[in-house]
This record gives structure tokens, sequence and C-alpha cells, in this order.
């Protein structure tokens, strides 16, 4: 991360291409796609997200998706004709993200003697409970519309400008889904820069002890209760963060967009990408976006030209594919796509025994 | 008798159970400050028992310890890493996957303060206590006696390197107390030897030391006073010359009415 004439002349071409990116997508493959890239950075910054939680303090969590859903809702709540509060995006998204933050914190102290599957099954549950209630905070009070969702949703703006309309500038026509992605990344880039300055510091490390053995830190001197809370913390603040932007965006949420399936679609994000490795990550969030889509779109016709009639409904082929996908890249590359250095070290075959026996002796020890 | 003062650690009455099985019965000792204190005892009798209680991974039963003139019955262990117990585990537990350095960068967590904000904003402060951190570290990996790469990873080290990367991790947060769990345990005869010099050099740095060992030879070279557990009671304590003559101590180790 240290600055210097290589990475700027590294840099230099990448931030130019991520910023011509949304116009090239237009060019070769349409509005439509501009619109998944920007789904891609949502995602990109759960992952990073859930990466803190999952990646470098070994915390499996599988009901990420609530943070993002308490994101969402706040932002819903309270930029919307629902109780006509249209509070600015500037207050609502970082209030959004602290809320989430709360929850990160209340769902973290009472996980905290759990590991494994235990905290797993716990996460899960957790995640299911938000969504459950948002189905069902409809009645007495009418608080979230319930199952129906809420719509008609303020769309990012700060002033008078608004991320939801279209802009013509020097002649160039900028559309909402391109603004959009320009809000996003710079979010992102945000995330990823605070994800990479965590990992390389006291902090950082001292999560990754905590994921090497719980035990051997605390008894180093690691309050691993606070440290473990601080990644509950930081990730469902991007979570948060991620929601607000996602129900902007949407203009419209309801509870059915974060279910378990959510859950589990960003976990494989980080999983596949490579936990731990914040470029890794980047490169799950965009191929579990983008290669679904292209399933998505590819599929019927394929089946079209070679069938002459469609014989598996795409969505179906799509999952199947997918499922594929995840056993053949966990077969091959364990550790990930792109692995952080220290994740793949762990995934050393010679040193599987080693790092069992390790775990075993943690076990009986507890 | 010595004055309490200079009992840097004292148990009074310690038991602890796991269920039925009694793996602690009414210990008390005490250590003094700068010595060599070595626990002995056969397979079973309570030691890792005692040191896990010591630094707070169990939770005792009855009985309390106090360290520093400071009473603890239920402590978490990183309070008691803070107020200076450090110790190393007999079946090593290093954090395999982290490089040498990395391992005792852990271990200055305690001694440092960068938070969240220092470390996102990598400000004067921070960078220099990062810089502390590193040069603190290659230091320590130097006293120990461990030339290897830095970013050599802890699991890659020899056996021997990994028992030292140990002590140099627990020196790290600058304890008063340094207990270690079995360190000599398939050591050869060369890194027994080394050992028992870096020992020597940590007591001469003015660190007292808690020793588990079955080494016979090591400890009675070393310590300044020995206790010696059987069942989970202190069966004797003492320098290491009455101790070895005990008749209590012979009949554990050799069975029966040896004596």
């Amino acid at each position: 991360m240290r600055t210097n004439h290589k990475s700027i002349s590294l840099h230099a071409p990448l931030a130019i291409a991520l910023l011509a990116l949304p116009f090239i997508i237009d060019a070769l493959f349409g509005h439509g796609w501009v619109r998944i890239a920007d789904f891609a950075l949502l995602y990109i910054m759960l992952a990073l997200g859930l990466n803190i939680v999952v990646g470098y303090a070994g915390l499996l969590d599988l009901g990420y998706i609530a943070f993002f859903a308490v994101g969402a809702y706040t932002y819903a709540l309270l930029g919307s004709p629902q109780f006509g509060l249209h509070w600015p995006m500037y207050v609502v998204l970082p209030l959004g993200a602290l809320i989430a933050c709360g929850f990160g914190v209340l769902l973290g102290a009472p996980t905290l003697k759990l590991r494994g599957d235990y905290l797993a099954i716990v996460t899960l549950g957790f995640g299911e409970i938000i969504r459950i209630f948002l189905n069902n905070l409809n009645a007495p009070v009418n608080i979230t519309n319930g199952p129906q969702g809420i719509s008609a949703i303020d769309p990012l703006q700060i002033g008078s400008f608004s991320f939801g309309s279209s802009y013509e500038w020097m002649g160039v026509r900028v559309d909402d889904v391109h603004l959009h992605y320009y809000l996003f990344l710079a979010f992102t880039l945000l995330v990823i820069f605070v994800s990479r300055r965590l990992e390389d510091s006291r902090i950082g490390r001292a999560w990754v002890a905590i994921r090497e053995d719980e035990v051997a830190a605390s008894a180093m001197g690691i309050n691993t209760r606070n440290i473990k809370l601080l990644a509950f913390a930081m990730g469902a603040t991007f979570g948060g963060i991620s929601g607000g932007l996602f129900a902007g965006f949407q203009g419209f949420v309801s509870p059915e967009s974060f279910s378990l399936m959510e859950s589990i679609m960003v976990l494989c994000m980080v999983v596949l990408g490579g936990m731990g490795n914040v470029g890794g990550v980047v490169l799950g969030g965009v191929l579990l976006v983008a290669l679904p889509e292209l399933f998505r779109n590819a599929a019927g016709p394929v089946q079209q030209m070679l069938l002459g009639k469609v014989v598996v409904d795409p969505e179906s082929l799509r999952m199947l594919m997918f499922g594929l996908a995840l056993i053949l890249v966990m077969l091959w590359r364990p550790a990930g796509i792109w692995p952080s250095t220290q994740r793949r070290r762990e995934f050393d075959a010679d040193d599987s025994v080693l790092h069992q026996e390790q775990e075993t002796v943690y076990d009986a020890s507890k | 008798m010595t004055p309490p003062s200079n009992r840097l650690l004292e148990l009074t009455g310690v038991g602890k159970h796991f269920g039925g099985v009694t793996a602690l019965a009414d210990v008390s000792l005490h250590i003094h400050r700068g010595d060599i204190y070595g626990l002995i005892g056969p397979n079973g009798a309570g030691k890792t028992t005692l040191f896990n209680v010591v630094t707070g991974l169990y939770q005792l039963d009855s009985g309390s310890f106090q360290f520093a003139g400071q009473s603890y019955t239920r402590c978490k262990p990183h309070l008691l890493a803070q107020v200076g117990i450090a110790r190393t585990f007999q079946n090593i537990r290093l954090f395999a996957n982290m490089s040498a350095l990395e391992n005792i960068m852990v271990g200055r967590h305690l001694r440092t303060r960068t938070g969240i904000w220092g470390a996102l904003t990598r400000n004067a402060a921070a960078r220099a206590e990062e810089r502390a951190t590193v040069q603190r570290a290659r230091e320590l990996l130097e006293y120990v006696g461990i030339n290897c790469a830095h970013q050599t990873l802890a699991k890659h080290l020899s056996y021997g390197e990994q028992r030292r990367l140990e002590i140099a991790r627990a020196l790290a947060t600058e304890p008063k107390l340094l207990a270690l769990d079995e360190p000599a345990a398939g050591m050869n005869a060369t890194e027994t030897v080394a050992l028992k010099e870096l020992l020597q050099k940590i007591r001469a740095s003015g660190v007292t030391v808690l020793l588990i060992e079955h080494d016979v030879k090591l400890i009675m070279g070393l310590c300044d006073r020995v206790a010696v557990l059987d069942y989970g009671k202190k069966i004797a304590e003492g320098v290491p010359e009455e101790v070895r003559r005990d008749p209590a101590v012979i009949a554990a180790y050799l069975g029966g009415e040896a004596a």
C-alpha cells in the first residue's frame, strides 16, 4: 500500500479504466449491464465487510445480509412517503451505517464464546430474525409495510443533484446508472482503503491472531471480546452503507431481498474469491454477479440454437452451474481464486495435518 | 521465611476440579522475585492445570492467588497478561501462519495503543509505534537466538526455534513472570543447553521464571526453588537438593514405598 512510482504507474491506468468502464460496458453490452455493474459494486462492498468478519477474524457469519437489510430499511424508512420523512442522503447513510454497526455489536455480544459451526448457526438465525421482523412489522403498528415492502424511496441525492436522473455535460449524456456507478465506486474504494489499512495494523494482526489461535491470542494480552466485537461492528458498518445505497438505487425494498440465499451468496464471494485478500474478494464479487447474469442471458438462446427449443429454464440452470463452479473452485483452488498469501499457506497440503492436530489440541483443552 | 514483599506470586489453597476429577487440591506455594521456580511431578499431576489457573485460562474453584501484591480469583487471560504474567504452551501454540516477526508483534499488542483511527490515518504516532514494534520484535528474535529470515512462517521453523519463538512472543508482552510449560520437551541435548543459557539470560534481565519441566537435570541445574506436585497435591517444596532427597518425591516418581 505504500505509495511509490511503481504503484502510481500501476494505479493510473487502473483509475482511467475504472472511470471509463460504465461507458465501455454501455457501448458493448448495453444499458442493462451498467446496472449489473452497479449491483456488482454493492455486492463487493458487502463482501469486503464480510471479509473482515470471516476472512480476517475467522468468525463464520451466515446472517450477514441482516446488516445490509438494516442499512436498506433505515434509508427506506427515513427517505420515503412511508412516514413522510425525506431526510437527506448524507444524514441517512451514516445513520444507517451506525445502526447496522449497533446491530453488529448486538449480534456479536451473545456469540462471543461460540466458534465454528455453532457461531454459523446462531448468525444464520440472527439473519432470519431480522428478515422475519421486517416481514411482520406491519401490525399492530405499520412500520415496515410487511411483505409489500417500501416503495417510492427517495433517490440518492446531494442538494439538488440527484443520482437518479440523467444529465448532459458537454454533449455527453450521463445516465442514472452511470452516476450510481461512480457513487458506488467511490464508496467501494473507501471500503477497500479502510480494509487494507486495518489489515496491515495492530488491529488487523490481532484479528488474524484470533483466527489462528484464540487461546494463545488471549494469553498474549489481546482482549478477544473487544477485538471480535470490533470485527463484527466494522463488517456490519460496511453492510449498512451498502444497504443504504441499495435502497436509494432501487427505490424499493422488501424483506425478500434479504433472504438466507443472499447471505450465502456474499459468503461465496468471499470464499471463492479468496478469504482475507481484498483483491480476491473484489474479484469474487465481480464474478458472482456477472457470471450468473451472463449465463441467464446466454442459456436461453444457446438451447434454442442447439435443440430448437428451451428445455431447461435458464433460471434453474443458473443455480446448477453456480453449484458446479463452487465445487470446481473448492477442488482446485481451495483457498480461493486469488487468496491472501497467508490463507494459501494454510491450505498447503503438507501442513494440513499439522493444522488439524492443532485444532484437536485446542478443542481438547477447552 | 522470606518477607511477603519479595513474593511475586503466591498461591493460597488453590483447588480445581473437572467433574469428579480433582486436578488441584489445596495447593499453596510462593515464588520469589527474580527466581527460576521449577514445577515438577509425574504426568497428570496437575502442573499444566496450575499454569492454566495462574494465567486465567481456567477459573479456580477454591482459594486464590496473589500476583505482585494484588489478589485474584477470577480473571481473564488478557488482564493477567496486562499485569505481567506471560506464558508458553506445552503443545506449541504459535500463530502458525503468521511470520516469526508477526508472532512477536502480536505479543506487543498489549503494550501498544494504535486504534482504528491511527490505523486508518497512519498518523505520526501510529507510524512511530509500528516502527518501534517491528524494531522490538527484531531485537527479541535475536535475543532468543532465532536467525531465520523474519518473514519465515512460524510453522516452518524448526521445533527448537518454535519453542524459542514462543518465549520471544511471551517476552514481548513485558512480563514480570514468565511461565514456561515444558520448554525443553522434544529438544535435543544441544538445544536444551541453549535453552538453559537463554533462561539464565532471562532471569538476569530481572524476569521471574516459572518452569514446568520433565528434564530433571535441567530443573536441578537451573532452578532456585522447586515444587513437586502429585495427584494435584504439593508433596514437596524447597531448593532442588532437598527436594531430590525427599522421600515423598522419590515415592511419587518410583512408586510404592520406595523410601
